[in-house]
């Protein structure tokens, strides 16, 4: 539908419009990043431009080690949530009909309602060394003693995939929904195998719910701080945590603006790349 | 599919239970089912209705939750018509900036609100000897650091809602003598309805339930999340389960208000 033509109350009705938006990006959004953007350069004492800060992240083996274990882990906690997810999306989206579908399909979100902290203090509590599991196995004979399950990397690495769950859940369901049951039979029909098909038909038109989900999984890793350092211990090592103790710690706020900046050059290359390698407008993928 | 389903309800279901044991660690040994968690107003273990600690924390939330619903359900409509109803130069970079607190991590944009009202407030303090408390953390930053970017949140539900729209129901009410404002507030606005509902219970949890944001910008004051994560670093006792009990029947009953509503809108 075309929009409304272009008289003068119309158009102050689009600037009335435009205000609180554009007051919201701008104050809100831009404005403060940019100012990260010049707190990260500038030497407090003197007032002039430096490149200590980044020096110092380049130079300190802890920072740019943190920086890039928490990359890595956030990729690989990436791969992970999507090779869960895509087989139960599968399953909701082409096994399930109707009622039991829909039911299905909303057991799976109702537990993302509830918050992160919860979340995670019930890992907490399976994981802990007087936990569940532990318990457990010195019930069921596996182990003589109480084993300590928390604060490993795979303990980080299960609450990241645990909480991104749904993030890659629901758009791969959407996009496994719009696929059209008949060209699976199809596929079938010209002989292929299971594999042939999910391979040539289901993957190919799942890409869209992949990248979207891949994305904002990543996002979510990357940015998280409950999860790691509640689950990670004092050793996590996460860069989200250097951010905070160099702000509210340390109050070293050069120090943090840099890191910060660094995290966000990060995800924005990583989410530039998958946009790039699928051939997705970023406007899509979100909205 | 069962093991998908255990894997995402069991650390909701020990969370629940434990809250009922009668020890003072959220773990095993199993001493015995007790409500004193939720009722007990004394000794070791004081339950959630008598700490008061706990409980102001809850209001905190709760007002945090309701100004930043407010405010960014209001700039989500003006956005919404904005994108959907008119075509300016620059508008598909605007809905690309809109979008993009999504990829921002939540502690960036905590940090970047912060460094930016400091240097304000700093700025007034220095050159106009105006002190404004405001700018410095504390409730109002918590909220304004929430309001950037579940503006983005809402603006996406109620645009979608927008979009499937009979344009041709407005115009009838301009042909039948009402204004333009009147034909949008007693045509379009109820038709948006179970949006705007909808983006109110999701922007609520979102703030209530926010922990990234809020952990950076919070003065003294603790809202709910930030003091239960303090208490679980101390080393929790089952008062903490009790909360999270509660807060999951909160949370579990309006996501199902939501899901229910959404349904018979659609």
């Amino acid at each position: 539908m075309s929009s409304l033509p272009a008289t003068s109350p119309f158009k102050l009705g689009m600037w009335l419009l435009l205000a609180p938006l554009c007051l919201w990006l701008i104050l809100l959004i831009i404005l403060p990043h940019l100012e990260l953007l010049a707190f990260s350069f500038t030497d407090p004492e003197q007032g002039s431009f430096t490149f200590g800060f980044y020096q110092e992240f380049f130079l300190e083996p802890l920072y740019w080690r943190t920086f890039v274990r928490t990359a890595v882990m956030s990729i690989m906690a990436t791969i992970l949530t999507l090779l869960i997810a895509f087989p139960v999306a599968f399953y909701i989206a082409k096994m399930l009909k109707g009622r039991s579908k829909g039911i299905v399909f909303a057991m799976c979100l109702i537990p993302f309602w509830v918050s992160e902290l919860v979340r995670t203090f019930g890992w907490m509590i399976l994981l802990r060394e007087s936990g569940v599991i532990s318990n457990f196995l010195q019930w069921s004979g596996l182990s003589a003693g109480p084993v300590e399950l928390l604060y490993t990397d795979a303990t980080i690495m299960l609450g990241l995939v645990y909480t991104s769950m749904l993030f890659m859940v629901v758009p791969l369901v959407s996009t496994l929904d719009s696929l059209d049951d008949s060209y699976i039979e199809a596929g079938y029909d010209l002989g292929g195998t299971n594999w042939n098909v999910l391979r040539e038909i289901v993957i190919p038109h799942a890409i869209p719910g992949v990248v979207s989900g891949c994305i904002i999984v990543f996002m979510l890793s990357l940015g998280n701080y409950l999860t790691p350092v509640l689950l990670g211990g004092k050793d996590s090592l996460w860069f989200t945590e250097q951010i905070y103790t160099q702000f509210i710690t340390r109050f070293n706020w050069e120090q943090g603006s840099a890191f910060g900046l660094l995290l966000l050059l990060l995800s924005s290359l990583i989410v530039w790349a998958g946009l790039k390698v699928s051939r997705q407008s970023f406007a899509k993928t979100m909205g | 599919m069962v093991a998908f389903f255990i894997f995402l309800a069991a650390p909701l279901i020990v969370v629940g239970v434990f809250a009922f044991n009668d020890s003072l660690f959220p773990s095993f040994p199993w001493q015995g089912f007790t409500t004193d968690w939720f009722f007990s107003s004394e000794g070791e273990k004081v339950g959630i209705f008598f700490d008061s600690e706990l409980l102001d924390s809850i209001g905190l939330s709760v007002g945090i939750a309701i100004v930043t619903t407010f405010l960014a359900i209001s700039v989500a409509c003006s956005n919404a018509f904005l994108f959907e109803r008119f075509n300016f130069p620059g508008k598909s970079f605007l809905y690309m900036l809109m979008l993009l607190p999504l990829v921002i991590p939540g502690v960036l944009l905590g940090v970047s609100i912060l460094v930016f009202s400091s240097e304000i407030a700093n700025y007034l303090e220095d050159y106009w000897f105006i002190d404004l408390e405001f700018l410095r953390p504390g409730l109002t930053l918590v909220v304004i650091g929430q309001f950037a970017f579940i503006t983005t949140i809402c603006t996406l539900i109620i645009s979608a809602r927008l979009k499937k729209f009979d344009r041709s129901l407005e115009e009838a009410a301009l042909n039948l003598g009402a204004s333009p404002l009147m034909a949008v507030f007693t045509v379009t606005v109820p038709f948006l309805k179970p949006a705007i509902v909808g983006a109110a219970i999701v922007s609520f949890l979102m703030s209530f339930e926010n922990f990234n944001t809020t952990f950076m910008l919070v003065g003294s004051d603790a809202p709910l999340t930030v003091a239960m994560f303090e208490r679980l670093r101390e080393g929790s006792t089952p008062v903490l389960n009790a909360i999270s009990l509660l807060l999951m029947l909160g949370s579990g009953v309006l996501a199902i208000i939501n899901m229910t509503m959404q349904k018979k809108s659609s």
